[in-house]
């Protein structure tokens, strides 16, 4: 038997190429579900590529010790006392010459003008002893050469200095009271380090008076157990009140608070542009019956029946939301795809990371796209299947 | 004689227009034979494409039955209306009714695709009806590129191209001059005498109603008992 099916699929056929007839109106839906599906992978891929840079910063065996209760370095404190403490823990690996691999650091906030805002914004300048770049897998000096230790001297990560003017290598730049010259630049595989602009330890204290004050020690564990042994350790230690963190789980909990805001604002304004799309497709698809009552009307009287003349008109309006999603999809892939930001990341500084339009979340994108085709298509089906023939036969 | 292929009984039928109740056809009683040709003339919104509406099963009637070849079609679903059509009536139109987007024989393959026929069945039977209509040449010609009376010769193929008895014609030469007008009368009048086709055809058209077996005059929602003069 030649049930609905068949049906349908001729009538859709007969919409599909019926379309090119009504460019204005299939313009008008597809444009309201690019947009849609635009900004939907915008705002996700935004929060995809920060949750990608902060993901991929740390690594397991790599330890980090925080004042207890600290949730960010900028609010950690030790005196260098405490730090000589926690550096001859147990727990912590030593390299070949039987020194502890431990890096005491200084997260300190300075401003840099930004090359696209022009207006100030907080970078980090990281103060690290020596063990601090092998202390990071994948540090990689691009450009220029390192720091010399003791003097006012800084290399720039590569994120930072794409993002703030007066980074370049070669150049001095000034911070407060200072004016630091820029020896280099680095790599750290996209991480969030390479926001970053990293100077001697000793230097940045003296730069800021801050004493023998640290805020973080970083430092390689000894052993898949070594975490724990250092936690226990400095635990039981009546000097020291800190918290002993993995270095990969410290950033991994702070890419989740900032990803979240970023969906949680872009995802009303998706929402609000979905309904919109919406309002979109039904008009285009009302436009659309309205053109071909009098075609839609024939076809019944010939014998077609209402159900796939519902189905079709719905099948219509998924394949315009469709062409609109893959658009809009498009749109993003290419204006997005790559495209390098900065924001204000839980350390109170700026973390610069790209755009990642991931296959999943154009997948997302092109689900949002159908649905809105989908629900902006039930009603104008529901019209075109109930229309009076005869009342539609008799139309100019 | 022939059998009664189509028959109504005290047929009526109201419109709601906002609250007023508008009676548009009232106790109609009649008979077609098969292979019948009949005129229908009358006044405009006398209800003669009403009443053809309820003979193709577009429409249903408030009072009274509709049966054809025994099945009384006015209490069929809407769903079995559909398929019901699809076999038995054949329309044609006043302004064709053509899709744009399709050749002419896609339109008149057009009720083919409701049959199980394949696709090399369903080009050989449009062959033919666009053969019986003259237009084996124009098969791959868009609407837009056929004259008017080309299209309805291409509309009259897609009505008869599932080979159904009964043809329902609504002004089929409304829109035509007189010379193709005749062509198409011509063309009406030797399925109804050659292949047996039962016509009902509503027109104003006294010459075209001359090519019918007889003509039904409606007034003001009912049949006249009165001769039609066609002069």
């Amino acid at each position: 038997m030649f049930g609905w099916l068949t049906q349908t699929a001729a009538l859709s056929a007969l919409n599909l190429r019926s379309l090119p007839r009504r460019p204005g109106t299939a313009a008008v839906a597809m444009s309201g579900i690019a947009a849609l599906t635009g900004v939907f992978a915008g705002v996700l891929s935004m929060a995809s590529g920060f949750e990608k840079t902060m993901e991929g910063t740390g690594q397991e065996d790599v330890a980090l010790v925080l004042r207890s209760g600290s949730t960010a370095e900028l609010n950690s404190r030790f005196d260098g006392e405490q730090a000589n403490v926690i550096r001859f823990a147990p727990g912590i690996a030593r390299d070949a010459a039987g020194e502890p691999e431990v890096s005491a650091e200084l997260f300190w906030i300075v401003n840099a003008v930004g090359k696209s805002s022009g207006t100030e914004a907080n970078v980090a300048l990281r103060g690290i002893q020596p063990n601090g770049y092998s202390l990071r897998n994948n540090y990689r000096l691009a450009e220029g050469r390192e720091f010399t230790p003791g003097r006012f001297e800084l290399i720039v990560g590569r994120g930072a200095r794409n993002q703030f003017v007066g980074l370049e290598p070669g150049q001095t730049i000034r911070f407060g009271k200072t004016e630091w010259l820029v020896t280099g630049m680095f790599e750290t595989g996209g991480s969030v380090f390479e926001s970053e602009l990293w100077c001697d330890v000793n230097v940045l204290q003296s730069a800021y008076q801050l004493g023998n004050g640290f805020q973080v020690v970083r430092a390689r564990v000894d052993g898949p157990d070594g975490r724990l042994r250092l936690e226990e350790a400095l635990g039981d230690d009546q000097r020291l009140s800190v918290d002993v963190w993995s270095e990969k789980q410290f950033y991994s909990d702070q890419a989740e608070d900032t990803a979240a805001l970023i969906t949680t604002i872009g995802l009303p304004v998706s929402v609000l542009m979905g309904i919109g799309a919406v309002f979109a497709a039904l008009n285009a698809m009302y436009a659309s019956i309205a053109a071909r009552a009098r075609e839609l009307a024939t076809l019944r009287a010939v014998g077609f029946g209402s159900f796939p003349t519902a189905l079709a008109t719905l099948l219509e309006s998924v394949v315009l939301a469709f062409l609109g999603g893959v658009l809009g999809c498009a749109i993003a892939w290419f204006a997005l795809n790559g495209f390098q930001a900065s924001t204000l990341a839980a350390s109170f500084s700026q973390v610069v990371f790209n755009f990642a339009v991931t296959p999943d979340l154009l997948a997302r994108g092109i689900v949002a796209a159908l649905i809105v085709g989908l629900v902006g298509g039930i009603f104008p089906a529901v019209r075109a299947a109930t229309a009076q023939v005869t009342a539609a036969l008799r139309e100019l | 004689m022939a059998r009664q292929l189509i028959r109504l009984a005290g047929v009526g039928k109201n419109y709601r227009k906002g609250r007023e109740l508008v009676r548009v056809l009232e106790g109609i009683t009649l008979g077609i034979e098969e292979g019948d040709f009949v005129g229908l003339m009358g006044p405009s919104g006398s209800g003669k494409t009403t009443l053809l509406n309820l003979l193709g099963g577009l429409d249903k009637p408030t009072r009274g039955d509709v049966e054809v070849d025994g099945k009384t079609i006015s209490k069929l679903s809407s769903g079995a209306l559909a398929k019901w059509r699809a076999s038995n009536i054949g329309f044609i139109f006043q302004f064709y009714n053509l899709l744009p987007v399709l050749t002419a024989a896609r339109n008149v393959g057009l009720p083919l695709l409701l049959t199980s026929l394949s696709a090399s069945q369903r080009r050989k039977h449009v062959n033919t009806a666009l053969q019986l209509v003259g237009l084996a040449d124009r098969a791959k010609h868009y609407p837009r590129e056929l004259s008017g009376g080309q299209e309805q010769r291409v509309a009259i193929a897609r009505a008869i191209v599932s080979d159904p008895p009964i043809l329902l014609c609504d002004e089929p030469t409304g829109d035509l001059d007189r010379a193709t007008a005749d062509e198409i009368m011509s063309l009406l009048q030797r399925l109804n005498r050659d292949y047996g086709k039962t016509i009902v055809m509503v027109t104003h058209d006294p010459r075209a109603a001359s090519f019918a077996h007889r003509v039904l005059h409606l007034d003001k929602g009912e049949l006249s008992k009165k001769p039609v003069d066609l002069h």
